[in-house]
């Protein structure tokens, strides 16, 4: 896709270097008789040079100092035992390491981060596909319900947790009464406190939260399939599901993968959420990586550990997405360059 | 697999003559279709209108029967948050920190997207690729070490900048991938006129592109402020005291009120709902921001 437009762009700039410091270009040159990947740098002036660092510096420059920097610095911090004060002296090699990586805490919460990886997309496609394909279809109020499902989506994380919260509050809290009010028995610790459904309820919430964001990527993809593949099935007779199962899934396919891309990265790093319902407990049954290294870090001061949980947290994001990448995004953009 | 082979060809057979809904989709006036959409806008919009109603109720009327309409409303809620200052201080603190990322991010982000659009150079596509490894670092992994850097290295511990900075850095990937092909797509007849007449290409830049790139920049200025709108990790660990955003303060207030629910509610409800009406007015640049990312 990048390469389709970069073409054009190519064969347009010779033109421009016939300003002051151009020398090594002629004029005359026809614009558009050179092929797109000849020898690009004969054009490079100086002044274009110059041009190009003026736009791109400060970019890069926020790039390196406030993303490059401290993950360098997550990774010297994970070789020393470091309170955070002070300088770094108390060299550990891969000592950190080990410890996270036999924390019983860390890979609780990297278990945890897997299962909502794993959930969140076992959950939320089939959900978020049946309501845009429900949605999809001409019927009355359906601007109004495009805005109400993407509503808990711009809601800060932090916003519709403490409401969450109150609504799962034990006994007196909104889902408890209106359970008990069918006669049947809450859960007695709450559905928050409770080790074996905490993770669960957790779950659910991010679940209505994100609902929205799958549902609108995917009714908006469904706008770029052509009414005349739909016109064509029902002259041949095709079921609504049939149609749907053949052609409308089939033509998902690009944003679904990409929707599971953003859905996986966001589920390794959440925080928020968990953070405001149950500070990753009970017993850690909700913890998470980006908890762990908090709690590590600015709570308990130990930054090596944090550092080298930082590190581990990056690698396994890194290769995930790599891995899906490979697997399953390079396959797409193949198809639409 | 046939997906990604079908898609490209679709668009070149269909000539383009969308006859909206006439004759074409599935129609839909089920019974069944209602009442699905009917569910989904409860589950959706339930919590949130009970917070907003939950406000208008006293703690009494709320332990005594948590499913009911308020009665009488109580307007002693809102008005409590409404004369709190720390609300407002909370409030400052979030628009400042949100405007000065957002301008961080569009200022920098279209200046960075310009020659990487329409500029020839070796080594272009290499330093596009620079931008698209940012997507791979995740904030979280960064925020420790974050910390560290602002607080000890930089001075910028319990200040703005200190959030709005990271922020911006880590919002900047994605601006350039979604305003790049924006940017390309400009035709390049303009650029030719503006340099028959004499234009230089910063220039062409001032005068021509930023006006014609306004959606671009809208789009991503309003992702940018929704993300920092929003935001939590960060600011919970540098900002303390009256330079607390209002997520802390949403946070807080819940914790150091937990017994008083209907003060709890009014809170968090005048917390969202200036974000809200803004996300939802500009909700169309929201989901292309998103549609430009899964598209970059």
């Amino acid at each position: 896709m990048a390469d389709d437009a970069a073409v054009p762009t190519a064969t347009a700039s010779p033109a421009p270097s016939s300003g002051p410091a151009a020398g090594t270009t002629p004029q005359g040159r026809p614009a558009a008789g050179r092929p797109a990947g000849g020898r690009r740098a004969a054009d490079s002036t100086l002044r274009k040079r110059l041009e190009i660092a003026f736009f791109v510096t400060p970019a890069l420059a926020m790039l390196a100092v406030f993303v490059v920097w401290p993950i360098l610095t997550a990774v010297q911090m994970s070789a020393y035992r470091w309170n955070g004060r002070g300088p770094m002296e108390d060299f550990v090699g891969i000592g950190n390491y080990v410890s996270v990586l036999t924390d019983d805490v860390f890979l609780d919460s990297l278990l945890n981060n897997l299962f909502i990886v794993a959930a969140s997309i076992a959950i939320q496609l089939p959900l978020g596909l049946a309501i845009a394909l429900l949605l999809n279809r001409k019927m009355w109020g359906q601007g109004a319900l495009r805005t109400i499902i993407f509503v808990p989506y711009v809601l800060a994380e932090v916003v519709a947790g403490v409401i969450w919260f109150q609504l799962l509050q034990p006994q007196y809290g909104l889902l408890d009464t209106l359970i008990s009010a069918v006669g049947l028995e809450p859960p007695a610790q709450g559905w928050l406190g409770d080790v074996d459904l905490a993770l669960w309820t957790v779950m659910g919430i991010l679940t209505w939260k994100f609902i929205g964001l799958a549902v609108i990527l995917f009714l908006a993809g469904l706008q770029g399939v052509p009414e005349e593949l739909y016109e064509a099935a029902q002259l041949d007779g095709a079921s609504w599901w049939q149609v749907q199962r053949k052609i409308t899934i089939p033509l998902l396919g690009p944003t679904i993968r990409t929707w599971a891309f953003l859905s996986m990265i966001g589920s390794l790093q959440l925080f928020d959420m968990v953070w405001i319902l149950t500070k990753g407990g009970p017993a850690n049954a909700t913890s998470t990586m980006a908890i762990f290294l908090v709690n590590e870090g600015t709570r308990s001061n130990n930054f090596g550990i944090a550092g080298a949980a930082s590190v581990v947290l990056f690698v396994i994001a890194l290769v995930m997405a790599v891995l899906y990448q490979r697997l399953f995004l390079s396959r797409d953009a193949k198809g639409v360059a | 697999m046939t997906t990604s082979t079908q898609t490209p060809a679709a668009p070149t057979t269909a000539v383009r003559r969308r006859r909206r809904g006439s004759a074409g989709r599935f129609q839909g006036g089920n019974p069944v279709v209602y009442a699905v959409a009917f569910v989904v806008v409860c589950a959706t919009l339930g919590p949130v209108v009970y917070g907003v109603l939950g406000g208008f109720r006293s703690n009494a009327q709320l332990a005594e029967s948590p499913a009911s309409l308020p009665d009488p409303w109580v307007v002693s809620n809102y008005t409590g948050v409404v004369t709190n200052p720390d609300f407002w201080q909370y409030t400052l603190n979030s628009v400042v920190v949100a405007v000065v990322t957002t301008a961080l991010v569009v200022v920098f982000g279209v200046m960075a997207a310009y020659p990487l659009a329409r500029y020839a150079f070796k080594g272009r596509e290499v330093l596009f690729m620079v931008f698209v490894a940012g997507l791979l670092f995740p904030a979280t992994v960064a925020v420790v070490p974050l910390f560290i850097l602002l607080t000890q290295n930089f001075g910028l511990g319990n200040t703005w900048w200190g959030v709005a900075l990271p922020q911006a850095a880590f919002a900047l990937p994605m601006t350039v991938v979604i305003l790049r092909p924006f940017l390309q797509a400009l035709p390049k007849e303009l650029e030719e006129a503006a340099q028959l007449d004499g234009t230089s290409r910063i220039g062409f830049f001032w005068r021509i592109l930023l006006p014609l790139s306004g959606p671009g920049m809208v789009t991503v200025g309003v992702l940018a402020f929704v993300g920092s709108w929003n935001a939590y990790l960060l600011p919970l660990l540098l900002l303390q005291g009256d330079m607390k955003t209002l997520p802390l303060g949403v946070a807080d207030f819940s914790s150091e009120h937990s017994s008083d629910t209907a003060g709890v509610f009014a809170f968090t409800t005048l917390a969202m709902i200036p974000a809200l009406v803004f996300f939802l007015a500009m909700q169309k640049r929201i989901v292309n921001g998103l549609q430009g990312a899964v598209k970059g």
